[in-house]
């Protein structure tokens, strides 16, 4: 398959209007609603992860991969386009009506258990879809922008996520100092208390060391962790004081959720890979070889191409719309959503992904990033099987 | 040198590029100046090009 560019003159944006489906997705769990009270169906308090984990990933499989790149003529107005700005910044008052409404159907809508934990589980997928919209946002450089990435990661209480991602992940992906790379051998029920706890640690850090050098303390107004998680405090507060305090532990719970779906997805995207250590003892630049990407059409325009992980991390900055497929990169069998599932359930994640994890190595694991507790007995196997 | 030597600042990452110092590992001597840098460097941190560095007041 081959990667395919349309001539400069007349190319067009056929994922144009797709793009608002990334808006529209943050209103699934009230959609759901009202296929609750159109069909008298119970199920649909399930529309969301119905949505996310069957029917994308089906769509993935039935419609496949889309390979194109915008032509190189046609990338300079179609990142200077207002509209892909807005069809990001769009989803944010979607999410928090989503937000607002399920919590105080939460509280007062007299819902049974299996009901109580669709609305639950939906208003979480939505938090997690919600960081992958403060992700694109945060990586641009305007300062609404960035602000609105803040507000976007207040619903699901992941401020952190503003500074540890850009300034942490960012500089360290694919080495085994990077908390959101995954390793080798590595189940995601182990990934996501270190990356979640690593994570948190890493932007106070990055925090403290910035206000010290400005000669200001980290627990200053200027510390964007507490800007972040301060706008939670404040919007959990509000709900608080209109729901009371029952609405507290089930906005955290959400936010849990959501948080562990943005993890699952971290967990994706470098499994296994390592960036190659110098003679000095830094590591080689970030390359397109350090990320898993994927092409699948459905889950890319749910994501705002976050699947062509190898050109964000080259091009940090690089609008969503602009971001392109090589034909050499690492590449995941499925789309994310579809991928997963497989990550919830180690032992075939390990069956699919580890033999991909070799074979991107050509079975040399000296250089793949090994959970350190099996590293030797993963080295011995493969030599055997390459010598 | 004729006139003061700036810094310019990765946008992603806050790793700040010193004209007066270079990145001698990587053969951008001391006192070369951003304009001077070649247009396929990267920042040695987290990869982002050029294009991402914004000049900074010096400190």
């Amino acid at each position: 398959m081959s990667t395919m560019t349309a001539s400069p003159a007349d190319w067009k944006d056929k994922k144009r209007y797709l793009w608002l489906l990334g808006v529209l997705v943050m209103g699934l769990p009230i959609y759901g609603y009202g296929l609750v009270q159109w069909t008298g169906l119970s199920l649909f308090w399930w529309l969301t992860p119905i949505v996310v984990y069957a029917v994308i990933p089906f769509l993935d499989r039935l419609i496949g991969e889309d390979n194109e790149n915008p032509p190189d003529a046609a990338m300079t107005p179609l990142n200077a386009d207002r509209y892909y700005r807005w069809a990001v910044a769009a989803a944010i008052p979607v999410q928090y009506a989503t937000f607002i409404w399920g919590t105080w159907m939460a509280i007062t809508g007299d819902l049974r258990w299996f009901e109580m934990l669709g609305l639950f589980i939906s208003l979480g997928m939505a938090s997690g879809l919600s960081i992958n919209v403060a992700h694109e946002l945060g990586h641009q450089t305007s300062k609404i922008e960035r602000w609105l990435a803040k507000i976007a990661l207040a619903p699901v209480a992941y401020g952190h996520f503003y500074v540890e991602h850009n300034r942490g992940h960012h500089v360290r992906v694919a080495t085994p100092e990077d908390p959101a790379t995954s390793r080798f051998g590595e189940t995601f029920y182990e990934f996501l208390p270190r990356s979640v706890l690593g994570s948190v640690a890493s932007a106070w850090e990055l925090e403290k060391t910035r206000l010290a050098k400005q000669g200001s303390s980290v627990w200053s107004l200027g510390n964007d962790n507490l800007q972040a998680w301060g706008l939670t405090v404040l919007l959990y507060g509000t709900m608080v004081a209109w729901l009371g305090w029952l609405a507290l532990p089930f906005m955290l719970f959400q936010g849990l959720f959501g948080g562990a779906l943005l993890e699952v997805v971290n967990y994706l995207e470098h499994y296994g890979l390592k960036r190659e250590k110098k003679a000095d003892g830094s590591y080689e630049r970030c390359q397109p070889h350090h990320s898993w990407n994927s092409n699948h059409l459905a889950t890319n325009v749910l994501l705002y191409h976050l699947q062509r992980h190898s050109d964000h991390h080259a091009y940090p900055t690089r609008s969503f719309q602009t971001l392109r497929n090589f034909d050499t990169l690492p590449r995941l069998p499925n789309g994310y959503a579809g991928m997963i599932l497989l990550a919830y359930v180690p032992p075939l994640w390990f069956r699919v992904m580890n033999p991909k994890v070799v074979a991107h190595f050509n079975g040399d694991m000296t250089r793949a990033n090994i959970k350190p507790s099996i590293r030797d007995r993963v080295l011995a196997q493969y030599r055997s099987a390459t010598a | 040198m004729g006139f003061a030597m700036k810094k310019w600042r990765c946008l992603v990452c806050d790793f700040v590029y010193d004209e007066a110092k270079g990145v001698p590992d990587e053969g951008i001597k001391p006192g070369t100046r951003w304009e001077d840098v070649p247009e396929d460097w990267t920042c040695p941190d987290c990869g982002a090009g050029k294009a991402d560095f914004q000049m900074v007041e010096v400190d």
